[in-house]
């Protein structure tokens, strides 16, 4: 049995592997971490999101949320009043008695996530003890969790690495001795789930979980044997974590267009000694379907220069799929935070002299954008309509969070995203 | 603490950047963490703003709370005045800088800009979004308000329109409506303020003869300064409706000395409403809840220009709540004065309204519960910022009102039609309708044609009907038939009868019949 080797990678130039990071301060223009309760509750059937915060996350997260506030959704708001700021005390018992109302209400609840926020934090409300008094009080009915989604410790989706983070010792221990297991982390839409389960299941990697699980009885085990494939790029704590319990992490670009979902299987494949033979066999199809329905935006797209704000930190994965697999030039590529073993083989694939830039000054940042005048900027929506309004054509990434955009069937999707717009600007004749 | 799932209004610092951005030339520094800036979205998505609303925000994070976060607010302030160069700017805490006390006024000031600095104090813990418009534009008009210089008026007289802001209800159209009723009225217009002013603007609001308040939630405490100071009066009537605009025309014509101009042939909705179409609206049950102005101003169109019954009223500004609860007791019922949509929710359920004039929240619940529906206030989603021209103020607003509030219904009645005939030979399931595809499987439709609220969860004691009872029951219009059937089981329960036959279907509608 001879094991699939990476024929693709390490072709060429050692792209960014090596390349400075600029570094900017200033005004951020992103998210907090609340921000990523509204998908990863969808995700998480029988978890509770409460945030112990201000009208301000209240606000964000019905901002946020949109419509999706109204259909009974599985998060909301405990907020500090004066009178909870007087004493800690008085803020502890009304935290539990908030909390048991709301799980007399929703006696359906397995998993509470108390989750930080800005004036939490800054008040140094204990929630990892509140947590813990809670968990007692409701064990074995419902477990409690804590992390920080406030805007001063995480950006965005570094709030779904701190929930991850949170429920990593939650996880049960792999049998002593068990044959190596892949664990999947990082949130994928279901459709995309299903799609990977179904290519490693054919390759016959028997044992394969994902994190988060739908449900908190069905986390998948964790231990020695454990490989860790990461289908997000911002779960630094998570990673960490995962590793604390003796798994292994593959170091893998990210699974987003034809080129990076092949290397992203591949890289498990290499680590389960899938034949080479049988990997090229599972795969083809589903590869070959994604070229197909890349080329019609390659003509769109081509030469044309792209402009990415930091918001995500998908910018890195996604800029690499837009230019290898898209042609398009990179002008400038922002992340709110670089982890750059995790993003090693991501940035081996940028070409040579990419402009990164990690953090954000966000007057400056326009300046710059200006400046350069891009064919397309991949931006958040409080820039999106102003600089539309200056001639310039966006994309607004937060859909990049939304939609289902990893994969192979989804690759065509994905770049029709970057496409609809120009082509919009193309057709608009008033 | 307070378990909320979603909230009437922001916290008070919005209400800031609602004045910031409705103006020019001013410019809003705000000391808040990481992530505030989510705020903006509001004004480039919701209201559709092309340009960025004119804030500031120091986006301190974790690592910046120990060292020198005064610091990065002074540069904050400085790199905001070289970029932007305003008339004005005003400075402030959001709910996490009001805990790291900061002092924005303090440590702006000693900047030395070369421009009025304004500090807002926002208590976020215990104020909200329209408390805070309010604040800002009094601080605002205190700080740079000048008294006329010539102490007569010359020429025709004029006026203020105060309370406009950005992300308003519909404060683009209203202002162009009353500003086209004063102008007939011989009246101009000095200053609109915030919406569209510059700070050099505010100081000139001291020219006017007198103020209109649109928005008594933003514009009452500039207005009640105003008053005071300079001694200006105010016009308080909000011109909401056909009598309402009459009211606020003579309130303006006797203030201003001017004669009453009674445009009335410029709105449709007396006849409108007088047509015999709109016959079927005598008596329609009708709820209410929004903002205290537009709540109030809904339920006497409601009432007296369209003859509805106003079976509940209520509002989330509790600033107002003594106005809601007199207008509410004028009508025989209790007001609901809160922010908890949970209990909106609950009286809505319990009083089964056949429309619901309400806020964006209300709509959802509307569409849970079945019941048409109509926005009258904010909060509200981005349909509600049209591209046409569409007031609630004037008699123009109140066309607009007449059509927004009965559309509804229309749809209301056309869907119950479609029910009615359903079992038509020529208009069944697998004829299929002209209006497009509404066939349903038989048992999911059963399951939907019953709204999910209207059946309780099942009572104490044996209510079982009988077949030609539960046959009759599904005659009944969908909107109301929830109501009928748990009048019905509590006529039924009260009295001891186990089994509900048409008689006591009747006996029941009888016995609650309105």
């Amino acid at each position: 049995m001879t094991p699939a080797t990476d024929t693709l990678a390490r072709a060429g130039s050692a792209g960014c592997t090596d390349a400075p990071i600029i570094q900017e301060r200033g005004q951020r223009e992103v998210f907090c971490g609340l921000t990523s309760i509204v998908w990863l509750h969808r995700k998480m059937q029988d978890a509770f999101f409460l945030v112990v915060g201000s009208r301000t996350c209240a606000h964000l997260l019905q901002s946020a949320a949109g419509v999706m506030i109204f259909a009974e959704p599985r998060f909301a708001t405990a907020i500090m009043e004066e009178r909870d700021l007087a004493g800690l005390a008085d803020a502890n018992e009304e935290l539990d008695r908030v909390v048991a109302r709301l799980l007399e209400r929703r006696p359906d609840i397995r998993a509470l996530f108390l989750v930080g926020s800005c004036p939490s934090e800054v008040i140094k409300l204990d929630l990892k003890r509140a947590a813990g008094r809670l968990d007692r009080a409701f064990a074995p009915r419902v477990r409690v969790f804590n992390y920080s989604g406030s805007g001063i410790e995480t950006t965005f989706t570094e709030g779904e690495d701190a929930a991850l983070a949170a429920l990593v010792p939650q996880m049960p221990d792999e049998a002593p001795g068990a044959a190596p297991s892949l664990l999947v982390a990082g949130t994928l839409p279901d459709v995309v789930e299903d799609q990977f389960r179904r290519l490693f299941a054919d390759m016959g990697i028997a044992r394969v979980g994902f994190l988060p699980a739908p449900r908190l009885a069905d986390l998948p085990s964790v231990g020695p044997s454990t490989r860790v494939l990461l289908a997000q790029p911002f779960l630094r704590d998570t990673a960490r974590a995962l590793e604390e319990r003796g798994a292994s992490l593959l170091s893998a670009p990210l699974p987003v267009g034809a080129e990076g979902t092949t290397r992203w299987l591949q890289t498990a494949a290499t680590a389960f000694l899938v034949p080479r033979e049988l990997f090229q066999n599972v795969t083809a199809a589903g590869a070959a379907r994604a070229e197909r329905a890349l080329l019609r935006h390659r003509t769109a797209l081509a030469g044309r220069r792209v402009f990415l704000f930091p918001d995500s930190q998908m910018e890195v994965p996604i800029a690499r799929f837009l230019h290898r697999e898209l042609g398009m030039e990179l002008v400038e590529v922002g992340t709110p935070y670089l982890h750059r073993t995790h993003l090693a083989a991501e940035l081996a694939l940028l070409p040579e002299g990419t402009r990164i830039v990690e953090g954000q000054d966000v007057d400056r940042q326009l300046d710059r954008c200006r400046q350069a005048a891009p064919d397309l900027v991949v931006c958040g929506l409080g820039l999106a309509n102003p600089l539309e309004a200056e001639g310039m054509t966006t994309k607004w990434s937060i859909e990049l969070m939304f939609t289902p955009i990893q994969g192979y069937e989804q690759a065509g999707d994905l770049a029709e995203l970057f496409t609809r717009p120009l082509a919009r600007r193309q057709r608009l004749a008033v | 603490m307070q378990l909320t799932l979603w909230t009437y209004e922001g916290p008070p610092h919005v209400g800031a950047m609602r004045i910031a951005t409705a103006m020019e030339g001013l410019h809003y520094v705000l000391h808040a963490p990481q992530g505030d800036t989510y705020a903006d979205l509001l004004f480039t998505m919701i209201e559709r703003r092309d340009r960025r609303p004119p804030v500031t925000y120091t986006t301190f994070q974790a690592r910046d709370l120990g060292g020198d976060t005064a610091g990065l607010f002074q540069e904050a302030c400085r790199s905001a005045y070289e970029r932007f160069k305003p008339e004005a700017m005003i400075v402030g805490a959001s709910c996490t800088a009001e805990l790291i006390q900061d002092d924005p006024g303090g440590l702006a000031s000693r900047l030395g800009l070369p421009i009025p600095v304004i500090p807002l104090e926002l208590p976020a813990y215990q104020k909200k979004e329209n408390w805070g418009a309010g604040e800002t534009f009094y601080r605002l008009v205190r700080a740079l308000a000048r008294p006329r210089e010539t102490a007569t008026s010359i020429g025709r007289p004029r006026c203020n329109l105060l309370g406009p802001t950005a992300l308003g209800f519909r404060h683009r159209d209203d202002v162009m409506e009353v500003t086209r009723i004063l102008a007939a009225l011989g009246v101009d217009v000095n200053v609109v303020a915030p919406l569209g002013a510059r700070p050099s603007d505010i100081t000139r609001l001291g020219d006017a003869d007198f103020n209109v308040v649109l928005y008594p939630e933003v514009a009452e405490p500039a207005a009640r300064y105003l008053e005071k100071t300079f001694g200006q009066p105010a016009v308080r009537t909000v011109p909401i409706g056909v009598g309402a605009t009459r009211d606020f025309i003579a309130e303006v014509a006797r203030i201003a000395g001017v004669s009453p101009v009674l445009a009335d042939a410029a709105s449709r909705l007396p006849w409108y409403s007088r047509s015999v179409d709109s016959t079927y609206l005598t008596g329609k049950r009708v709820y209410v809840f929004g903002d205290a102005t537009h709540a109030l101003a809904a339920a006497r169109v409601a009432t007296s220009e369209l003859a509805f019954d106003l079976v509940g009223l209520g509002t989330y500004s509790r600033e107002f709540g003594r106005e809601i609860r007199a207008a509410a007791a004028r009508h025989g019922i209790e007001a609901l004065v809160t922010d908890d949509y949970l209990d909106v929710e609950a009286e809505i359920s319990a009083l089964r309204p056949e429309l619901i004039l309400g806020t964006q929240m209300e709509r959802h619940i509307a569409k849970r519960l079945g019941i048409p529906c109509a926005v009258i206030s904010a909060p509200i989603h981005v349909q509600d910022f049209p591209a046409r021209h569409s007031p609630q103020m004037g008699f123009e607003g109140a066309n607009v009102l007449f059509d927004t509030w009965v559309h509804p219904l229309m749809m209301g009645l056309e869907e119950h039609l479609l029910h009615m005939f359903r079992g038509d030979f020529e208009f069944n399931d697998r004829t299929g309708s002209h209006l497009g595809k509404t066939h349903m499987p038989a048992a999911a439709e059963a399951a939907a044609a019953e709204p999910v609220l209207a059946s309780p969860p099942s009572q104490p004691g044996p209510t079982a009907w009988d077949a030609v009872a539960e046959q009759e029951l599904r005659k009944i219009p969908f909107f109301v038939r929830g109501k009928a059937r748990r009048n019905t089981e509590r006529f039924a329960l009260e009295r001891g009868i186990t089994t509900i036959t048409l008689d006591t279907l009747y006996d029941a509608k009888a016995h609650f019949g309105r």
